[in-house]
């Protein structure tokens, strides 16, 4: 069974733009794909039907073989709580340290505090911030954010990894880094779904690969991680 | 059943934390509500006051039958004997007129009046203290006793008790009106308060959301922060009605002893006072609820 799949997924904005096309792909478990396309192609449209942020107009998307589309508000958390989300734009809180920012997401299953405690400092060392447990996130470099996010994404043990550009903003080392822990977390089992235009990570990194052109699925091709 | 706990624990501590971290701001807010409610709070405590006045005052409703100045004690006794037979009078005494003239004697600064009228002036009367209770009963007496030969006037002093009744009624009716306006406006201000710590933490808001906090999780703080606020807004209101009734209490009892009363200034009943802070806390609640059900209604995430 699939982690992921989109079944003539379409995507009508309010405002008429067709984000996606009766998109059709798939991920399987334990895959590392890489989502790619130019800027507009609906990467991040195709991102956010997955943690049902939004709602595709018709079609269907399967997250561990539960239909998103179908499911009832009320059931949309415990969905987001089963997926680790790395966002475009970070989303850290940015008057809470790097400890309480990976804490939120054990807050919000009432996880108890000397356990959540204890997989926060296991989370942090995970992506190399072991010690930066204090540290503002504004005290911290780019790929130092980023690895923070992907903390946060994971301590709660996931079984799907989603990750919307992650590397868009850092230098090619600090990138390589990241894709590198990403690759660490589907070799123990979990499922990467990362959305990048970086050719040269895609070729270096990716397994599989989802090409989007104007919200159509243009592609999806096994490729082999040459890292 | 322990992570619900937990996480309501964690709600509290975050909303204590977030009273230390702007106290100023959060001892404004509890001023405001505390003055609102000290309103119809002082209101309720003062007509609790008249109410139990009204009691000491007419421990024992009495009827006065006057007899005309040329009755005689054949008169008197007719009328003694209509009272007798009457349930609602407990005990009844004959009150000669020399009797009278005696009592008004001894009053201050009566003497010289009396002795410049040369002859008593008092009629005889009979007095009746009633047993409480049955109004319509004891007005039917009074319009039979006006009936007797000799009889110049009944006097039933349960009329102005019954006034008392109706005024305190009204009394509260208009307290209850004012609490239900100052509720309204409570929960506005807790509303208000609420919705501008909501922006403030749209972000958090916002990522609880993607990382999947339900929203009764989202909504728990700030539920906390209305409830405590009403809490605290409503002990502000009783503490500013203690602090009066404590400074006008000495001056009310000594006016009392005047009247050989030992009645004094209460705040009323302790089970009463617990229920009207539960319900300033209610609505510091509902305030906060509606505040943030409303943010999480319009926020564009799902």
């Amino acid at each position: 069974m699939p982690a992921i799949h989109f079944n003539r997924v379409t995507k009508r904005y309010a405002d008429g733009f067709e984000a996606l096309r009766e998109a059709t792909f798939a991920v399987e478990a334990g895959e590392f794909a890489f989502l790619t396309g130019h800027s507009g192609a609906g990467k991040t449209t195709a991102l956010r039907l997955i943690p049902a942020i939004e709602r595709a107009t018709s079609g269907t998307v399967l997250v561990n073989g539960q239909n998103v589309a179908a499911l009832r508000t009320v059931a949309i958390p415990y969905l987001r709580r089963s997926l680790g989300l790395v966002f475009q734009d970070q989303k850290l809180l940015h008057d809470r340290n790097a400890f309480e920012n990976v804490m939120l997401p054990l807050a919000v299953c009432g996880e108890p505090p000397r356990e959540a405690a204890r997989r926060v400092r296991a989370a942090l060392d995970k992506v190399g911030l072991a010690g930066r447990e204090r540290a503002m996130p504004i005290a911290l470099s780019g790929g130092e954010q980023q690895r923070l996010c992907i903390a946060r994404a994971v301590v709660n043990r996931p079984s799907i990894l989603i990750a919307d550009e992650p590397t868009a903003n850092l230098d090619s080392e600090a990138a390589l880094g990241i894709v590198e822990i990403f690759r660490a977390f589907n070799q123990v089992g979990v499922t990467v779904l990362v959305a990048t235009h970086d050719s040269a990570l895609i070729e270096r990194f990716a397994t599989s690969v989802v090409r989007l052109a104007h919200g159509r699925v243009a592609a999806k091709a096994a490729a082999l991680a040459t890292a | 059943m322990r992570a619900w706990i937990r996480q309501h624990a964690q709600s509290l501590r975050g909303t204590l934390r977030g009273f230390a971290r702007a106290p100023a701001a959060a001892a404004l807010n509890v001023v405001a509500i505390g003055v609102a409610l000290a309103l119809p709070l002082g209101a309720w405590v003062l007509l609790g006051n008249v109410a139990r006045l009204g009691g000491y005052v007419a421990a024992e409703p009495q009827l006065s039958v006057f007899l005309a100045t040329d009755a005689t004690r054949a008169d008197a006794a007719r009328i003694e004997a209509a009272l007798a037979g009457a349930t609602a009078v407990r005990r009844q005494r004959f009150v000669p007129k020399e009797d009278a003239l005696a009592d008004l004697y001894r009053a201050a600064g009566m003497r010289e009046i009396l002795a410049a009228l040369g002859s008593n002036p008092l009629p005889d009367a009979v007095i009746a203290d009633l047993a409480p209770g049955d109004p319509d009963s004891v007005q039917r007496l009074a319009v039979d006793l006006r009936k007797l030969p000799k009889v110049e006037l009944v006097q039933l002093d349960a009329v102005w008790l019954e006034r008392l009744a109706a005024l305190l009624r009204l009394g509260q009716r208009a307290v209850a009106v004012l609490a239900a306006l100052l509720a309204v406006g409570m929960v506005a201000v807790t509303f208000n308060t609420v919705r501008q710590q909501v922006l403030t933490q749209q972000s958090e808001i916002e990522v609880s959301r993607l990382i999947g906090a339900t929203d009764a999780f989202i909504r728990r703080p700030f539920v906390y922060q209305g409830a405590l606020m009403g809490l605290a807004g409503g002990l502000a209101a009783l503490g500013t009605v203690a602090l009066s009734v404590h400074l006008l209490g000495s001056e009310v009892g000594r006016l009392a002893a005047t009247y050989g009363s030992d009645f004094r200034l209460a705040l009323g009943p302790a089970a009463e006072i617990g229920m009207l802070l539960a319900f300033a806390g209610v609505l510091g609640w509902a305030g906060a609820y509606l505040s943030v059900s409303k943010h999480l209604r319009k926020m564009a995430l799902p």
